[in-house]
């Protein structure tokens, strides 16, 4: 009976955040209305759609609140692509709105069930950040709500401190109501791909600086298992010809309770199938045109694909190495081999030195890797706070939306204006990262 | 569907169905209680949708105020293509016991209002010669339960009006729908705990969206709900009336 319960539970609870590591103890509250004000009280946090990986979306003994519900846009100014929206409109919603317009994210995360005030918050990144940079870079303005009661209006030139602290800020700075974009001018709705197969670490290297000049979006699949560090790169633009058709209905499956109840999917010999056969059915460099939403959000289409971890959930991992010392990347990549734990997403792109507004963006110029690992207990936290030392000892940097390990000296070390930020946090605010980084 | 009429708009239900179809709409008019926040719909609305938005500040529960309501709307949009009856409020069934005023006025809200509503549409609807009126109602309103049977005689009541009404507004080609919910996680229900049974609004809008189309006469949604509560239905009264339901 417990079983079936259990089952039962896995199907409908909503996960506390995207790796599903551990269940927290926290109240929750939902928002609705733009009017609705936060009650005073101590330990809170607002989230989103809770994509974040490790721990920056979970207040583990406090409150959080749910601001989903404010998914409502405001303004949306179809001549300039100027929009403003609610906390907890998703970029996926966003889109869907946006493309058949002629507008579309000039910066998407390859998912498209991060909310609006999530992505400012945790400065995302995404296929194109060696062209455009990262998500703050084109944020507007927001309003920023203070546990004092104040409602700031910031923007790059009203209190541009909290605007600049907010960013990236990981929630903390207080509560971010609705938030104004610049969205950049589509023609065509599909996008023309190209998939170029490499041996090697190194010659991922050389496609990537190559690419980089002729195409807008760039990123690649790495296969865990090889130590040379073999994989496929795709890089793509917008397709020259095809309309502007809207391709944002697409349906919908799901990953099955029993799966995360306890049957995960990814065990060695599935990954070992799994890239053997992905690195065959790339062989040859393809050419070929997909839909925006299939090309940035392949996950999408199955809901709750983090249930293929098994009830143990995962960890992700992802860092930034300056391209000084991108070198280090392949002893990381050969210890991933030699450990065995990797699993089927693995993804290394670089990163342009276009700069965000942010105090604490994670985006800085480099080559940037980011794998998942099943949770297999210490075997895989040892693995992890290996790579994160290399690092750290290579100047690189740990991405705190999909971080639930790292050392408080690895985020002084790889955040320098930490101290500058920290007067801007809302004293009311706090979140399980957030003691956990300053413990 | 050119012309939307939603009574109630502010509601999870109302706000799901709008996301869903508003960029089909020519003509959106929305009526709810709170001013403030049919503003806020109604940015969104135009934001999302090339509709030109009207909103009305109505309390739904005044009776007397419906027919004059339904002459506001066809002043402002012409006629009705549709319109959706999506208000209420979930009723505290051990107040009602203790508090007979209480229970009333609840009824009146979510029953009485609900059908003088709908027959001052359906008289709309059939002058114009068509149009599709779908009043939500609940899974509730199929038999009543120790737990909320306030609530749920007022839905009862709704059921059992349009169930005539559909029938009578056959001859003026008039589509009525009545929608059963079940569990909808909406801020209606907010300080319930979800469990397995529970749907999300875009859900429920969704299918509502799909009845609208296909004309269908009764729906429950999530589909399920139809066996469940035929279950319920036949469980012999002298044992129903022992259960904890």
């Amino acid at each position: 009976m417990e079983r079936f319960a259990r089952l039962v539970a896995a199907y409908f609870i909503m996960n506390d955040s995207w790796g599903n590591l551990s269940k927290a103890t926290q109240a929750q509250s939902n928002l609705v209305w733009r009017s609705d004000s936060l009650p005073a009280m101590q330990n809170k946090l607002v989230v989103g759609n809770r994509r974040s990986y490790g721990d920056v979306c979970v207040n583990d003994g406090g409150t959080i609140f749910d601001a989903t519900g404010l998914n409502k846009f405001i303004s949306f100014d179809k001549a300039t692509g100027v929009v403003r929206c609610e906390a907890g409109v998703t970029l996926w919603q966003l889109a869907k709105i946006a493309v058949p317009h002629g507008w579309f994210l000039p910066v998407t995360p390859g998912t498209g069930f991060v909310t609006i005030a999530g992505a400012v918050a945790n400065d995302v990144h995404g296929k194109n950040h060696h062209v455009a940079g990262s998500f703050g870079c084109y944020v507007k303005r927001f309003e920023l709500r203070r546990s004092n009661g104040e409602v700031l209006i910031c923007s790059e030139t009203e209190h541009t401190d909290f605007f600049a602290a907010t960013i990236g800020g990981l929630g903390l700075t207080g509560f971010i109501a609705w938030v104004e974009i610049a969205l950049k001018p589509l023609h065509h709705s599909l996008m023309a791909v190209e998939s170029v197969s490499y041996s090697s670490y190194k010659e991922f290297l050389t496609l990537s600086a190559e690419s980089e000049k002729t195409h807008e979006y760039c990123v690649s699949w790495i296969d865990c298992l090889s130590d040379a560090g073999q994989g496929v790169f795709f890089r793509a633009n917008h397709a020259q010809e095809g309309g502007l058709g809207n391709n944002f209905n697409t349906s919908k499956r799901r990953v099955p309770a029993f799966v995360g109840a306890g049957f995960p999917l990814v065990n060695r010999l599935s990954v070992k199938l799994f890239n053997a056969a992905y690195i065959r059915a790339h062989s040859g460099d393809k050419q070929y045109t997909e839909t925006i939403a299939k090309f940035f959000y392949p996950l999408d289409s199955v809901l709750n694909w983090n249930r293929i971890y098994g009830r143990k959930g995962f960890y992700q991992f992802q860092c930034v190495v300056p391209f000084e010392s991108a070198e280090v990347l392949s002893e990381m990549l050969a210890r991933i081999a030699a450990s065995n734990q990797g699993s089927f997403l693995s993804v290394l792109k670089t990163m342009g030195s276009i700069k965000s507004p942010a105090l604490l963006s994670f985006c800085r110029p480099g080559v940037t890797l980011a794998l998942d690992f099943p949770n297999r207990g210490d075997k895989t936290k040892q693995l992890i706070a290996t790579l994160e030392k290399i690092t750290v000892a290579a100047g690189g940097a740990i991405y705190p939306a999909k971080d639930a390990m790292m050392s408080s000296e690895t985020f002084e070390k790889s955040f320098p204006k930490l101290t500058e930020f920290v007067k801007f946090i809302d004293p009311e605010f706090s979140s399980s990262f957030w003691r956990r980084v300053r413990a | 569907m050119k012309k939307l009429l939603i009574l109630g708009a502010t509601s999870g239900i109302s706000q799901a169905y709008l996301n869903r179809v508003a960029d089909q709409c020519e003509h959106i008019v929305l009526v709810a209680r709170s001013a403030e926040k049919l503003a806020l719909l109604s940015a969104h609305v135009s934001a999302i949708s090339k509709a030109t938005v009207t909103t009305l500040v109505v309390d739904l529960a005044s009776t007397e105020e419906h027919q004059q309501l339904v002459e506001n709307v066809v002043t402002a949009m012409g006629s009705i293509d549709c319109a959706l009856v999506s208000y209420g409020v979930l009723t505290d069934q051990a107040r009602c016991v203790n508090d007979p005023a209480y229970a009333m006025a609840q009824f009146n809200l979510n029953g009485t209002s609900t059908v003088s509503l709908s027959l001052n549409l359906a008289n709309q609807l059939a002058k114009q010669g068509g149009g599709s009126l779908a009043v939500i109602g609940s899974v509730a309103g199929d038999r009543g339960r120790r737990s909320n049977y306030c609530y749920g005689a007022a839905k009862s009541a709704v059921d059992s009006f349009l169930a005539g009404l559909r029938s009578d507004m056959q001859k003026h080609k008039v589509h009525v729908l009545t929608v059963k919910p079940g569990f909808v996680d909406t801020p209606m229900t907010s300080d319930f705990k979800k469990g397995a049974l529970w749907a999300s609004a875009d859900k429920v809008a969704a299918d509502i969206d799909t009845a609208i189309i296909k004309k269908k006469s009764v729906l429950y949604t999530p589909w399920f709900w139809r066996y469940i509560m035929l279950i319920i239905k036949s469980i012999p009264e002298f044992i129903f009336k022992k259960l904890p339901l």
